[in-house]
Parts: structure tokens; sequence; C-alpha cells
């Protein structure tokens, strides 16, 4: 995975991440013209396909819904990286397929705008401009299976075939 | 071997001896609660999942609360989506746009009792805990594994049992001890915790003032809020329920179980602070602020004790012509009991805006939005940014007492 770094502080909720009032909508394209739009009414326009998400620590509090991580992969982005998540986002992202990876320190390592790859065998993120790399938590493996599938629900449907 | 509460009831949901924190279990749910919101995409995995019955429809359990009647079009297909899925998996326990708020109806209407395990699309089914169930809030693929299999993977989670003594003054309230609580150890402070409410405070508290504690165990970062139920709960089972139960309660020497002690005498009115719910003050470091609209209501504080205390501080009072203040009882019930005592005459005397039994403006889609630079104290659990509709506008969070008192002054208000 390659892509530009968007970077938020701590503490990024459900509603900064997709406001109540587009939650009547289901489809991830139409909630990501509002993704993060409380904090950047444009976010959605500078975005581009493959971009990264870079946020401190409870990244993702707040409420169960799961347009949360919809609206993030609506909007292209393949991966959040932060310093932690709140648990009903973590889990709600990795069943929709949405990687989510646990890196101590990165908002310190990343700024907006870098350029970045991620090693998902290697679990390291690496700065394209000067080859830094940093390390982020490994995956389990089931985890890592659900993501290459896409989700909880083609996992399970693999699993019944 | 000694085993805290949330290990206990997670052990028997895993038909096992014992668990042990960390570990991760397959439990059978009890009761799956979904809503008007978060009800359609469970729907929408469900049947991609393409099982053509739910496992159980009476434990699952269809409440609308959240856009309530319908404001848009959107939110009225949203229902209909909801309608056709009660009917087709024949489901009993749906209460339709005219009941209230899930996490009063669940209680209220009997589908609550100790020991069980309850699941439903919204943050704040830690709620239930209130009453000694082991109850969290999921996202709706999650709940469409649930609905297809009842059953639903967990990582058992350790425990902090808070261990409240201290008599509270007057008009400090189990909001203020909850957000004293939620300042103290931060918005992550218990990610992935069980949050167990105990002491003596606790104990004389009423299973609704238990309820606001467990409501609020989410904003900071709990998996569930717990309470031991004791002859209060059993009195309020009793009253509403016809379920078989089990009683949970935890050994104090588990060794999953930390232990944090408060002493909450000398607590003051709390207010959280825009934009989070771990920006605690002391009344007296807010008190003056100029406001726009008083919320009362909420799954956290829209219940009758909550109506009458605010209703007693309002009576012959007017609301602040400069504040618009919001009413909205968390049930059809809660409504017919503050009619039979009185307090609505109260509230529509003092020029309150009384709304119907839904989650009002706390989720910020439905009711009354805030606008840019506006200035809202609400009953509620949360003060995102935008939480309540425009991001440029600021969100304070307080008990009742606290809401009715800064609503006839248009200012952040101690009540007296």
């Amino acid at each position: 995975m390659k892509g530009q770094v968007w970077k938020f502080g701590d503490d990024i909720d459900t509603d900064i991440i997709i406001p109540g009032r587009y939650l009547v909508m289901r489809d991830p394209k139409d909630l990501a013209e509002h993704l993060m739009e409380g904090l950047d009414p444009k976010f959605n326009e500078k975005v581009n396909d493959g971009d990264f998400i870079v946020g401190g620590k409870n990244f993702g509090c707040g409420s169960s819904r799961e347009h949360a991580p919809l609206a993030l992969i609506g909007a292209g982005i393949s991966a959040v990286i932060a310093e932690s998540f709140a648990r009903i986002f973590y889990r709600n992202s990795i069943n929709v397929g949405l990687p989510l990876l646990e890196a101590p320190n990165i908002s310190e390592f990343l700024e907006t705008g870098d350029e970045i790859e991620v090693d998902m065998a290697k679990s390291v993120i690496r700065k394209i401009s000067s080859g830094e790399e940093q390390p982020f938590q490994k995956l389990p493996d089931f985890m890592l299976e659900i993501l290459n599938k896409g989700g909880l629900i083609p996992y399970v449907q693999g699993k019944m075939e | 071997m000694s085993m805290t509460m949330a290990e206990k009831i997670l052990a028997k949901a895993a038909g096992k001896e014992k668990v042990n924190a960390g570990e991760i279990i397959m439990a059978n749910i009890d009761v799956a609660m979904t809503h008007d919101l978060t009800g359609p995409l469970s729907v929408e995995s469900f049947e991609k999942i393409g099982t053509p019955k739910v496992w159980d429809p009476e434990k699952i359990v269809v409440i609308f609360d959240h856009q309530v009647p319908a404001d848009s079009i959107d939110a009225a297909k949203n229902h209909l989506i909801m309608r056709e899925f009660v009917k087709k998996q024949e489901i009993n326990n749906f209460y339709d746009v005219n009941e209230g708020v899930c996490h009063q109806i669940l209680p209220e209407k009997g589908h609550i009792v100790p020991g069980e395990v309850v699941v439903g699309t919204d943050s704040h089914t830690c709620t239930h805990g209130a009453l000694g169930a082991f109850a969290t809030g999921i996202g709706s693929t999650d709940m469409a594994m649930v609905f297809s299999t009842g059953q639903l993977w967990f990582k058992v989670p350790e425990t902090i049992r808070f261990e409240i003594e201290g008599s509270l003054k007057s008009n400090v309230y189990a909001k203020d001890v909850v957000l004293n609580i939620i300042g103290k150890i931060g918005a992550d402070g218990a990610t992935y915790k069980a949050c167990e409410f105990a002491g003596e405070t606790v104990s004389k508290m009423s299973v609704s003032e238990r309820m606001v504690m467990c409501n609020m165990a989410i904003e900071m970062g709990g998996k569930t809020g717990l309470v031991e139920p004791d002859q209060k709960t059993l009195q309020y089972i009793k009253n509403h329920s016809y379920k078989p139960y089990t009683v949970k309660k935890s050994d104090l020497d588990a060794i999953s179980m930390e232990k944090m002690p408060l002493d909450v005498s000398e607590l003051e009115p709390q207010i959280a602070c825009p934009h989070n719910v771990d920006n605690v003050q002391g009344i007296s470091e807010v008190q003056g602020i100029e406001l726009d609209q008083v919320f009362l209501g909420s799954c956290t504080n829209g219940r009758i004790n909550d109506l009458r205390t605010a209703a007693k501080i309002l009576k012959g009072n007017n609301v602040n012509k400069n504040v618009r203040m919001l009413v909205i009882p968390a049930s059809r019930e809660i409504y017919r009991k503050a009619l039979d005592e009185g307090l609505m005459n109260i509230f529509v005397d003092a020029g309150a805006l009384i709304c119907n039994p839904c989650c009002g403006p706390c989720l910020g889609g439905h009711i009354g939005l805030l606008g840019p630079g506006e200035v809202s104290l609400s009953t509620s659990n949360r003060n995102f940014k935008g939480r309540q509709g425009s991001a440029d506008a600021e969100v304070y969070l307080s008990s009742a007492a606290v809401a009715a008192a800064s609503a006839i002054t248009g200012k952040i208000t101690a009540p007296s």
C-alpha cells in the first residue's frame, strides 16, 4: 500500500469521522462526501485513493456506527494508522475490511503530506522520501485473513462454501 | 478460582466453568437490539450472509428512536426496511416510533435481566449493566452475525472496579460522579475494560441513577458498565420482567480486577466542556457561560427522576427568553407518568418545548440541531465537535438539575 498521509490528533471520534445527520445513508461513496467535514469541509475533495489517515490515541472513540469505517473506505483510504484505537471502531473496521494499524509514536514520525508505503508482511511503515521505517503491531492471523477476504461477511461466506 | 462479574457472565454464555481476562470466547447472545439508524446496515449485512431466518426472533428487539417520527424520506425508507424485516422474520419485540429511547425501552419492557449477555448496535448499550447484565455495543456486521448464528466472539475484558464512597451533597447526582471519573481517567482510561461501579454511594443510588453511571462507561472507553445486583435491582426486575435470571457478583480477589477508590462527599456539580467528554470541570469553573439551548432528555438523563428533579427547580419560574429548552422524556411510559404527576404542566408553563420520546438532538441528526456559534447545555452523554448539529457549535454536558437551573438564568448555573 502506498499513498499520502493526512494527520489528525488524539480522540478523533465517530461524529468527526461522519456526523450523525448523514447516518440515513449507507453507500460508502455517499458517506465519503462528508468524511471529516467538521474539521475540514473539503476533505473529501483533497483525499486520493490509497491515502492514509494517521491519528494519535483513542482513534474512533464514540458511537458504534459502522458508517464511520464505511465512509473511510468510500473515500479510498487504504488504512488508518494510530497510536491506539477505540474498541468498537476497531472491530467494525476489520469487519468491513478496513486495515487499522497500531503504531506507537506514529504522530511524531509522520506529517500531513508525507508519502508512505506500508509493508503488511514486514509490519513496517516506510517514508518514501527518506526511507526511514517505523514498525506497527502485527495483526493476528485471523484478522489478516478477514482483511484479505475484504471483511467478515465474505470471510464467512468463503468458509461456508 | 476467583472471577470478576464480567468473567462469570461470559463464562456462562460460553458454556465454560471459567474464563480469564484476555481469552477469546464464543458467547451465546441472550438479547440482540438494533434501532432505526444502525438497523438497516445490519439487515443489509444479514441478507448478504444469506441465512434465510434469524437464529431466534424472540431474542431480537427492534426499537425506533433516533429519527422518530421520520424527518426525511431517507429516514422513512430506513423505517420501511426495518418494518419489513420485523414482519418477515416474525420478530414480536418491535417498538415503532411511538415508544421511546432504546436504552430505556429495553429495561422498561423487561428485556434486561441479570446474568445475561446483551448486544446492541448502539454504543450506549453498556447502560444495561446497571441491572447486572453484560451489555455492550457492537457494529452492524457483528449484529448480522448474531442474527444468523446467535453467537459472537469476545475478548474477555479486565475489570476496573470503582469503589465509590461518601454521601453526595444536595444537587449532586450520578451524572456528576461519572463525569468526575471520566475527567480523572480520560476518554481512553478504561479502554476494553469492564467498568464496575460499587461502594456505598452506588448502593444508595436508584436503578435509574445506576443506569446513568453505566451509560457513560463507553465515554471512558469501557466495554461495559456493571453494577452488582442487589435488592433494588431485583425489585426492578420483579416489576418489569418475567424472564428467569442468575445473579453474578465479583470475587474481590479476582486477579483481572483493578480497584479504584473514590470519595465523592465533597464533589460539586460537574460539567463536561467542549469538545470531549473527559474535558470535565467543577461547575464553579464554568458558571456564567451563556447558553442558546438546554436539552433535558436522552438515554442518560431522560428518566422520570430526572424530569422530577428538573420540574422541582423550574416550578414557578420561566425559561430565560434567550434560551430554548427542550424536554424529551425517554419513553412513552415516562411521558405518561410525567403527565400524571403534573410535571409536564410545569415545563409548559415555564416555556419549555416538549418533544416526543426519542433521542432528540443528542445524535445531531433529528430535531433541535444547533447552528454555528450556538452553545448548548445537554443532559446527554456526548459533546463531540458537531455532535448536536453545526461543527461550530459548542455542547456542555451536565445533570438534569444543572440543566433546569441554567434554563432559568440562560447561563450555566449551579442549582441552589
